[in-house]
Formats: structure tokens, sequence, C-alpha cells
């Protein structure tokens, strides 16, 4: 029933409204006072040097992201499998192919650990 | 069903209008929001369309990881330089007629007999979890295996082709 996602719907417009509306209010309520010490980046008290954008980011991010989504497309198979685990008929086999599944990915996160991509720096 | 083409006109309509937004924003983060924007609409189609676990794979992957490596891209490029950079030889007229004459051929494509005789999915003929878990697990067992091996070999060629650069 498409009725059963209207909840969704509301909840999703809600949220959004309430986001948006507390920081229009606060907009307008807030004092207003900016000087150029103020507009400048906080550093953790140490002045900031050049621009942000200028793409000097470690290629690690990248790295992660991309572990990251292959891991998200993992999980994904763990909801229609957790669905169907209270059927007696195909339960066991169900159990034990996704276990196959995590162990081959596994063998994935262990080469991705040896060769030093999850180390920071 | 009148209320449900009220509902896909007003998510259609916000997701052309994100997915302009994506084009036309100067700052590239702006852009990334607009996209994660238009692909949450497209989600609630997927929704309308009786598919919630589609809406879910769009959510999860597409909103939650990739538009994180899209945003990541726009941390790793230099901004500055590459929304300098044009686009040398390219004229703009090639695109004034390509344009039309693709909207043309989706239109004839749309509203010709291809589709006419297409129906849509039956009230109440929802796609849910549990069927596609079903059938996951028993008519394409193999295949999901298969996919693990395939995400491992993502897992190994991205970690190598990484490994160059940050050496």
């Amino acid at each position: 029933m498409l009725l059963t996602y209207v909840p969704v719907l509301f909840m999703t417009g809600f949220i959004t409204v309430v986001a948006i509306g507390v920081l229009f209010v606060s907009s307008l309520v807030r004092p207003k006072n900016p000087y150029a010490e103020k507009l400048t980046s906080w550093e953790c008290g140490i002045e900031s040097k050049g621009e942000s954008n200028t793409g000097h980011y470690k290629v690690h991010f990248f790295v992660i992201a991309i572990l990251f989504i292959l891991f998200d497309v993992e999980t994904l198979f763990l909801f229609p499998w957790a669905v169907i685990l209270g059927d007696p008929t195909i339960a066991t086999l169900a159990f034990i192919e996704m276990f196959v599944f995590i162990g081959i990915l596994s063998v994935g996160l262990v080469y991705a650990w040896g060769k030093g991509a999850l180390d920071w720096l | 069903m009148i209320l449900e083409r009220l509902f896909f006109i007003l998510f259609a309509v916000v997701a052309i209008a994100a997915a302009g937004g994506v084009v036309c924003f100067k700052n590239p983060v702006h852009s990334a929001f607009s996209l994660i924007v238009c692909l949450l609409q497209v989600a609630a189609i997927f929704v309308l369309l009786r598919s919630p676990f589609l809406a879910v794979v769009q959510i999860f992957i597409y909103v939650g990881a990739v538009m994180v490596l899209f945003l990541f891209v726009v941390l790793v490029l230099d901004i500055k330089k590459a929304s300098l950079e044009t686009f040398p030889g390219l004229k703009r007229w090639p695109v004034y007629v390509i344009l039309p004459v693709m909207a043309i051929e989706f239109l004839i494509v749309i509203f010709g007999k291809s589709f006419a005789h297409m129906q849509m999915a039956e009230a109440g003929a929802e796609t849910t979890v549990e069927v596609i878990g079903l059938a996951l697990f028993t008519h394409y067992l193999l295949p999901f295996e298969i996919i693990s091996v395939l995400l491992l070999a993502a897992m190994v060629g991205a970690i190598i082709m990484a490994k160059k650069r940050w050496n």
C-alpha cells in the first residue's frame, strides 16, 4: 500500500521545514556584527593560510570513500537476507551463503588493511 | 490514483529543478547538494512505482555513499583551476542542433507505439523486500555469490590504482 509511506513523506517534509525554519528564524533574531577577524575560518587558534579549495587534499580520502561504497553495497544485501531469515525452509542455506559472501569480502578488507589503505598518513 | 499522479508531478518537478541546479550552480559543493535533492526525489518516485527496496537502495548507495565520493572529488580537485579551464575547439552550434534532434527522438519513442501497450503496475502489486530476498536466495544464489567476488575485484583494483598515487 502506498498510503503506508505517507507518514515517511510527512516526516521528511516536517524535518525539512523545521531545519530551514530554524536557520531562517535565527537569522532574523541573532545580532549581526561581522568584522574581518570574526569571518576568518577557525583553525584551532592557528591562523589559516591560503585557500582550502586548491585541491591539496590527500588521495587517501578518495580511497576510503571507494572502500566505503563497496562495503555499503555489501550491507545492502543484508536487508533482504535479514527479512527472509524467518522462513524455515531456506533459512539455513541463506545463513551459510551470507557468511560465505561476507567471508569473501573480508578477504578484501584484510587485503586493504595489509596494503596499508586503512592507515592514516 | 489522482493523488498518486499529483505526487508524481510534485516529485518529478522538484527532481528536474534540482537537476537543473546541479548544472547551473557555480559552486560545485552546491551542485553536489542539489544532486542529493534530485536523488531523494527519484527515490520517492521509486516508492510510487511500488519498488520500496529500490528507493532504499537509491538513498543508501547514491545519497549515502556516492555523494560522499563526489564531495571528496570536489575536495581533491583544484576547483579554481578547473573552473578557469575552458574547452578549446568546442563550438556551441552543434549543441543547439543535437539537443532538439534528441528531444524529438525521445518524444517519438515515449509517445510512439513501443510504450503505448504498456500498463502501470497494478495497485498493491508491490515488490517487497521479502520477494526480493526469496528470489535472491533461491533462483539467484550463484549471481549473489558472484557479486561478492566482483566487489572484491573492485576493492583490489581501487587499492592498486590508488597505491601508485600515494607513493
